[in-house]
């Protein structure tokens, strides 16, 4: 197991020293592509827990999709080059306040779940990691009402921008 | 047996893990300027030309075979210039961004029962993941030259391979609900030793029963490569060269390779998925000889879709950028769920 660990201990380093400079970088652009990394991260470390499909899913979402419509939205708004734009700090403390929330939400989670278990390194056997037609039986099985709420969920936030974005369009 | 088995049984001594991933990657690394170089050179030069009533280039080598070497060389001598405002990294890590993104495509396409670098279950979804990749590239290149053409097509390259991002990966569907399986290796078998109707005499190449699926995968592909019809995001007539215009030398060579790489690569996809792959229906799929026949049978069918693929190039003008959009969302789009919906009426039916 000792290569999956070094292999963990450098994609880990690398999340870390992109995600600050995700926040302390002062070119918007600059952020968004590190966000790119920290992103294709944590595909890394889905693939290095077998988790092929997960992994793959966070490459073509994440960095495919939602990335991509940040950088779109950074240069259809921010396209004035000579300028340089210095972030306001205005909204300084509601925002320092919502990240400590999220992050004792987080930690709160993690060790009410996983305080004092051991994770066994090796697979217990006759288990193997699962198969991306595993998963999709799981998920139109066992999950099928949480999948199908999730489903309409999108679609009522996908049919709420495009009514937003008319009545604006309409004055 | 691996590849990695097959390897050390021909060496006759054995390969570490580590030696059989740097020798793969080397391989994909020489396979895609090959790509580029065959199919810019019979398609791009040759074909393209002679469909215009010309000879195209006649003085490099034997009927201009050596011209896109010679061009290469000439890219390689070029002074490697970055405009005066650029954002100098980002200039410079973007084509190599298109490339890693055409280059990890390689790693999945299998050319033999045993010739694929990895064979990975999640196979034709991987595929599209990572090609989707070269978006945030040409993103790159057209911030970072600080030039508004290289904006614009920047900007146009988005959204057009986004609304093209779902109708190929819709496309794909079809063929991965019939075979069962993501993986492009059993999808090859899958067709190999299909029947049509209890008839197995040519197996069930899916193209037969998924022509739609082909038709909008082709249409999808083109608007991915950013080809004519499709090439609003570098539309020489309207915006110069869109995210290429302040490259030079090298780096523009390099977006050159990843453009007619990925063709390779997607035309590689397609003839796995749609007509059948490295395999014949006859034969043991599993002999070894296929390993070495079988890149070969994969060529030709590679050559094949290219040669669709440069021909919609050559023929159609350049549509306008509603157009695209409508081609892409009202219509490609509901007819791939279409498609979708009477494949799996059929799989559970028949």
């Amino acid at each position: 197991m000792i290569a999956e660990h070094v292999a963990f201990g450098i994609i880990a380093a690398v999340m870390v020293a992109s995600a600050l400079r995700v926040v302390t970088t002062r070119d918007i652009m600059h952020a968004a592509l590190y966000l790119v990394i920290v992103l294709a991260g944590v595909a890394a470390l889905f693939l290095l827990v077998g988790a092929e499909f997960t992994g793959i899913t966070q490459v073509l979402i994440y960095i495919g999709a939602v990335i991509v419509l940040f950088l779109f939205g950074i240069m259809l708004t921010r396209s004035d080059f000579d300028q340089d734009t210095e972030p306001d700090h205005k909204r300084k403390f509601p925002a320092v306040l919502t990240a400590l929330l999220l992050l004792a939400v987080m930690i709160g989670a993690l060790v009410d779940r996983f305080e004092g278990i051991k994770l066994d390194a090796n697979l217990p056997d006759g288990l193997t990691p699962q198969t991306t037609a595993q998963v999709s039986d799981e998920l139109f099985s066992q999950y099928i009402v949480p999948f199908e709420a999730v489903s309409v969920l999108l679609l009522a936030a996908l049919i709420g921008a495009i009514v937003i974005a008319r009545r604006e369009e309409g004055g | 047996m691996t590849a990695a088995t097959v390897m050390s049984g021909l060496l006759a001594v054995e390969v570490p893990y580590w030696a059989t991933a740097i020798i793969k990657m080397g391989v994909i690394a020489l396979v895609i300027p090959t790509a580029a170089l065959v199919l810019g050179y019979v398609f791009l030069m040759k074909i393209m030309s002679f469909m215009q009533s010309r000879l195209g280039p006649m003085e490099a080598g034997p009927y201009g075979s050596l011209q896109l070497l010679a061009d290469g060389l000439k890219f390689l001598q070029k002074e490697d210039i970055f405009p005066e405002k650029a954002d100098r990294t980002v200039f410079a890590l973007a084509p190599l961004v298109v490339l890693v993104s055409t280059f990890l495509i390689y790693v999945v396409i299998p050319t033999g029962p045993d010739a694929v670098v990895a064979q990975l279950d999640v196979g034709i979804f991987y595929a599209l993941a990572v090609s989707s990749l070269s978006v945030v590239g040409i993103l790159m290149a057209g911030w970072a030259s600080a030039n508004k053409y290289a904006l614009i097509g920047g900007l146009r390259a988005a959204g057009q391979l986004i609304a093209y991002e779902l109708p190929l990966v819709l496309a794909v569907m079809g063929v991965v609900i019939q075979a069962g399986t993501l993986d492009l290796q059993k999808i090859v078998t899958a067709q190999a030793t299909g029947e049509i109707f209890g008839w197995g005499g040519i197996g069930n190449p899916y193209i037969l029963t998924q022509f739609v699926g082909f038709f909008i995968f082709l249409v999808a592909v083109q608007a991915e490569l950013t080809q004519p019809p499709f090439d609003m995001p570098v539309a020489e007539s309207e915006i110069v060269g869109g995210y290429q215009v302040e490259y030079t030398g090298f780096r523009f060579l390099f977006f050159f390779m990843g453009e007619f790489g990925t063709a390779f690569a997607f035309a590689a996809l397609a003839a796995v998925m749609f007509l059948g792959g490295w395999a014949l229906p006859w034969g043991d799929l599993e002999h070894w000889a296929f390993n070495i026949v079988g890149p070969v049978i994969l060529l030709v069918k590679v050559m094949a879709v290219a040669a669709l693929i440069f021909w919609f190039r050559f023929t159609y003008p350049r549509l306008r950028e509603d157009q695209l959009q409508r081609l892409a969302w009202k219509f490609l789009i509901p007819l791939s769920l279409l498609n979708i919906v009477v494949t799996g009426v059929f799989k559970v039916i028949l």
